[in-house]
């Protein structure tokens, strides 16, 4: 039972609205697992939960992922049910790419719009049967969901709180699921989901594994109801210590999403609905997702104002990649045409020590980043004990993802 | 819907054979259809029910007793649309209708020629009171009036049309100088309580005006904005004369056909007990309609002339518009507050001071402002008025047609009988009945022994007997949020919709309702503008 689910009845719901107020901080399900391995008691607030920024050290916990195997607890996603005989027509209705073509037990990343086009949240939806869908994303859309229901035989649910996730990710990650015996995970191809038998408990017998992640390497999300969580954990925890498994809090996995060139809502671009200035919604054209928008396909939200502004070029904002001279990070440092001219904003930004090139995601106006795409700079200000050392370095636009990984799509995956 | 059941009315022509598919063969509908016949365009007209006129649609209520519908007087026949779609439709030469106002007590007060130009049963000074309200009233309208004719302004496509239009109205604010000007702008969204305190002392010509600012609006007379109402009544004229009031000739019976007449003579097929059951729509543009039969027939325009909530929430998919959009829809406040009383009588009732020649007037009983405003009251909380105040009008004296020799039929709009009643309507209605017959008898005593048969529609009849979502005539509130730009939701003000090819032209669209036949007029101006872009 979830405050923002549709409750079972007006106690319930009473009920569930009292009881937030005792926990203003909510741990996840792995909460104790977390909390034993933490070492720096760095927590952040990532959807109303606890969540590490590091477990014990960002550094290394980087290179857990790109050289062994992570473990990021994924439970504060915000995740939705959606089920019925008209969800595959609603999503179609709701999200940018073609549901239809959206396989039982397949994955896709996808985004959602309102009735102007401006994006509300990106996420993935995971067709788990033919009428059976689950919705993940940064922030939460109940309201959005359930008003964009009428007519349809659908039934709508947050299930945030009941599902336990867990990213494993990494090049040993295949073999860490191998050695917990989950058989037949081999199979699994990019963007794959299965379900594999599990002893959680009362209630849970299997674990749904799909073949996604965040990270651009070869990597899996686990979902089990939250009981049966901590099962889950010490089943991969106790298989991976021969292929170096660590636990990892968000900090480094910030860094290999960035490398692997994802966007973050609210840090990459502000939602619809976050957003307080006019001018700061964005359509998916303008935060590098118009591959995602099928005109083809059946009507969706913000169809029309997505088209129009394709057709009367009236994009504002471009998202591109960046190298940056030097090896600072350029977070959020302004953009500048000609060294002069303001042309954008860095957004996420890092040294990428796979790449070994100092990286970062940027929007900007048109048309920089369109017609003009040369001669740009970034002013980086480092602040060095109480002084802004101002740095003027050469950015150059460049595709991305910044890191691409053979690991991560070979099928079979590999036992390294 | 399968093939083997054959169409009930097949067309001689192939069925896309049409430039543009009406909805709802109301009186809105059949101006859109002439005005859209008229320019040579292929029209086809689909009615759900099994005759034309949507609430102008004429029924037998009791053996031998016909109503002529919903409406029962006209005031504010739109003399353009008339003009340009040759509708015959007439005051009969005479006196105008004059209004005569009840309360019980007193002799009534008789307003004669268009709202009031004389009165009789008041004193000089009041009536001379009320003239001057009258002429402020009236200038003021005067100037919300030009913009009922065009679509309303889109914001961000402000066109040359509207700043001449807002140029107009400037120039008509401050024409009778910058005081008028001023007043204009202080009255425009008062109450008309206070404003006809300011002028009046008259209880009967307070309760009138406040009777008319807000019959069929949700609102009581000391309701902020509620003046709104009475300057929408007064934007109607008739023979040039703001405020005025007719029974055609041939009574109301023969509105539905004048509208009906237009349209055929302007080409336009006609084809009734035809219900549409989808508007076919793909990828942000429609092409046509499916009746509930399965008959597809297709059209590159579709104007739906029927509540835009029964358009969107019912004959379009709903994963073809946005989720905002839907959302727009579906809060659009559309909950009547009038029921309509039908009376068969053995003969002529005798209201109580009243002259056997205004009988054939409009009779409200209303005996102050705040007997409007204690009517409005139990409105807010799902309750109907213990004490109602009502308009009545005897349609048979204009249409002897309507009731059997030497009997007669009465019509009267009763308000506040709320749409959600808290009780439900089944248990309420007869509970209402009772106390409308009551008021009924101690105005008119001894016309209870003469009633032969009464018919109640409540809001909730209404919405049933026209398919009126909420059994609101207006289709959607009359008030200040849901006016011009809002009318029906921003995104689908200005007669087209995020459809394409799908037009509104109810009164749900700009400018509301009462038998104008603007919005079909406009909307039908519109789609023929867009053609020429």
């Amino acid at each position: 039972m979830n405050a923002l689910t549709k409750p079972a009845n007006a106690q319930d719901a009473r009920r569930a609205a009292r009881d937030h107020i005792l926990a203003p901080r909510l741990e996840t399900p792995f909460h104790p697992r977390l909390a034993a391995l933490d070492q720096v008691n760095d927590w952040y607030n990532w959807a109303g939960y606890k969540a590490p920024h590091a477990v014990f050290d960002e550094e290394l916990e980087y290179f857990a992922i790109r050289s062994t195997a992570a473990l990021f607890d994924i439970s504060p996603m915000v995740k939705y049910r959606i089920s019925g005989p008209d969800a595959e027509r609603y999503l179609n209705r709701l999200t940018l790419r073609d549901v239809r073509k959206l396989g039982i037990g397949r994955v896709h990343y996808t985004a959602w719009c309102d009735d102007h086009g401006h994006v509300l949240d990106d996420g993935t939806l995971f067709r788990l049967g033919e009428q059976e869908f689950r919705l993940c994303c940064q922030e939460r859309h109940l309201p959005w969901l359930l008003d964009s229901d009428f007519g349809l035989a659908v039934d709508i649910r947050e299930e945030t709180d009941e599902i336990a996730g867990l990213a494993l990710q990494g090049p040993t990650s295949f073999a860490v699921l191998a050695a917990a015996g989950f058989a037949g995970a081999d199979r699994l191809k990019p963007f794959d989901i299965g379900n594999f038998p599990h002893d959680g408990g009362p209630g849970c017998s299997s674990v749904t594994i799909s073949r996604t992640g965040f990270t651009g390497d070869l990597g899996y999300e686990l979902f089990v109801p939250r009981a049966a969580a901590l099962s889950l954990w010490d089943r991969l925890w106790d298989a991976g210590g021969e292929h170096g498994i660590r636990a990892i809090g968000y900090s480094a996995l910030n860094r290999t999403r960035i490398e692997a060139g994802f966007i973050v809502a609210n840090a990459d671009f502000v939602t619809a609905e976050a957003a307080l200035r006019a001018d700061r919604v964005r359509l998916p054209d303008e935060i590098g997702l118009d591959w995602l928008v099928d005109p083809n396909k059946p009507h969706f939200n913000g169809r029309r104002a997505i088209l129009d502004a394709r057709r009367n070029q009236t994009l504002k904002h471009i998202l591109v990649g960046l190298e940056i001279e030097g090896n600072i990070p350029a977070e959020h440092a302004i953009v500048y045409h000609r060294g002069k001219r303001e042309a954008g904003l860095v957004t996420a930004a890092t040294w990428s020590p796979t790449a070994k090139r100092n990286i970062a995601i940027a929007s900007l106006e048109r048309p920089y980043g369109t017609t003009f795409t040369d001669d740009l700079w970034v002013e980086i200000y480092a602040m060095r004990e109480l002084k802004y050392q101002k740095m003027m370095k050469r950015a150059k636009i460049v595709p991305r993802p910044f890191v691409k990984l053979a690991r991560r799509t070979a099928t079979p995956p590999g036992l390294r | 819907m399968t093939s083997s059941e054959p169409m009930k009315a097949p067309s001689a022509t192939a069925p896309h054979a049409y430039d543009a598919i009406v909805i709802g063969a109301g009186h809105n509908g059949l101006a859109a259809a002439a005005k859209l016949g008229r320019s040579g365009r292929r029209v086809l007209v689909l009615e759900a029910a099994n005759a034309p006129g949507g609430a102008a649609r004429g029924r037998e209520f009791a053996p031998g007793f016909r109503s002529a519908g919903l409406a029962h007087l006209v005031n504010r026949l739109d003399p353009e649309v008339a003009r340009d779609l040759g509708l015959s439709l007439a005051a009969r030469p005479g006196p105008a209708m004059p209004t005569a106002v009840l309360d019980g007590e007193r002799e009534p007060a008789v307003l004669r020629g268009a709202y009031g130009e004389a009165i009789d049963g008041v004193t000089a000074e009041e009536a001379a009171a009320f003239s001057r309200l009258r002429d402020k009233l009236v200038f003021q309208a005067g100037i919300l009036k030009r913009f009922l004719r065009r679509p309303p302004p889109q914001l961000g496509a402000i066109g040359i049309g509207d700043i001449s239009t807002l140029a107009a109205a400037g120039f008509g604010l401050i024409r009778k100088g910058r005081a008028e000007g001023r007043d204009f702008l202080r009255m425009l969204l008062m109450n008309v309580a206070d404003v006809a305190d300011e002028y009046l002392e008259d209880d009967r010509l307070k309760a009138l005006l406040a009777f008319d600012a807000t019959l069929g609006i949700h609102l009581g007379p000391r309701s902020p904005t509620s003046l709104l109402g009475l300057y929408y009544r007064l934007t109607g004229e008739v023979a040039g004369k703001a405020g005025g009031q007719f029974i055609p000739e041939g009574g109301m019976a023969a509105v539905a056909p004048a509208f009906v007449r237009a349209a055929e003579s302007a080409g336009v097929t006609i084809r009734c007990g035809a219900r549409v059951g989808r508007i076919l729509a793909d990828r942000g543009s429609t092409r046509g309609v499916i009746l509930s039969d399965g008959t597809e027939l297709t059209a590159p325009v579709v104007v739906s002339a029927i509540h835009p909530q029964a358009t969107f929430l019912h004959l379009v998919d709903p994963v073809e518009t946005g989720t905002g959009f839907l959302r727009s829809i579906r809060h659009v406040r559309s909950a009547g507050n009038v029921a309509k009383l039908d009376l068969a009588l053995s003969r002529m009732p005798n209201f109580d001071g009243l002259s056997g020649r205004d009988h054939a007037g409009r009779i409200v009983i209303a005996r102050s402002m705040s007997h409007v405003e204690d009517a409005f009251n139990p409105a807010k909380y799902g309750e109907f008025s213990p004490d109602p105040v009502m308009e009545i009008v005897l349609p048979s004296l204009a249409d002897a047609t309507l009731a059997p020799d030497g009997a007669c039929t009465l019509s009267a709009l009763i308000q506040y009988a709320p749409y959600r009643l808290k009780m439900g309507w089944e248990s309420g209605k007869p509970a209402f009945l009772r106390i409308v017959l009551d008021i009924l008898e101690r105005h008119a005593p001894g016309i209870g022994d003469t009633i032969v048969a009464a018919d109640l529609a409540t809001p909730a009849d209404i919405e049933t007997e026209y398919n009126l979502p909420g059994g609101h005539w207006h289709h959607g509130e009359l008030q200040a949020d849901q006016l011009l730009i809002n009318r029906p939701t921003g995104a689908a003000s200005g007669y087209t919709t995020p459809i394409e090819g799908l037009y509104l032209a109810s009164a749900g669209a700009h400018p509301g309702g009462g038998i104008s036949g603007l919005a079909g007029w406009n909307a039908a101006r519109h789609i023929l503008a867009g053609d020429r872009r």
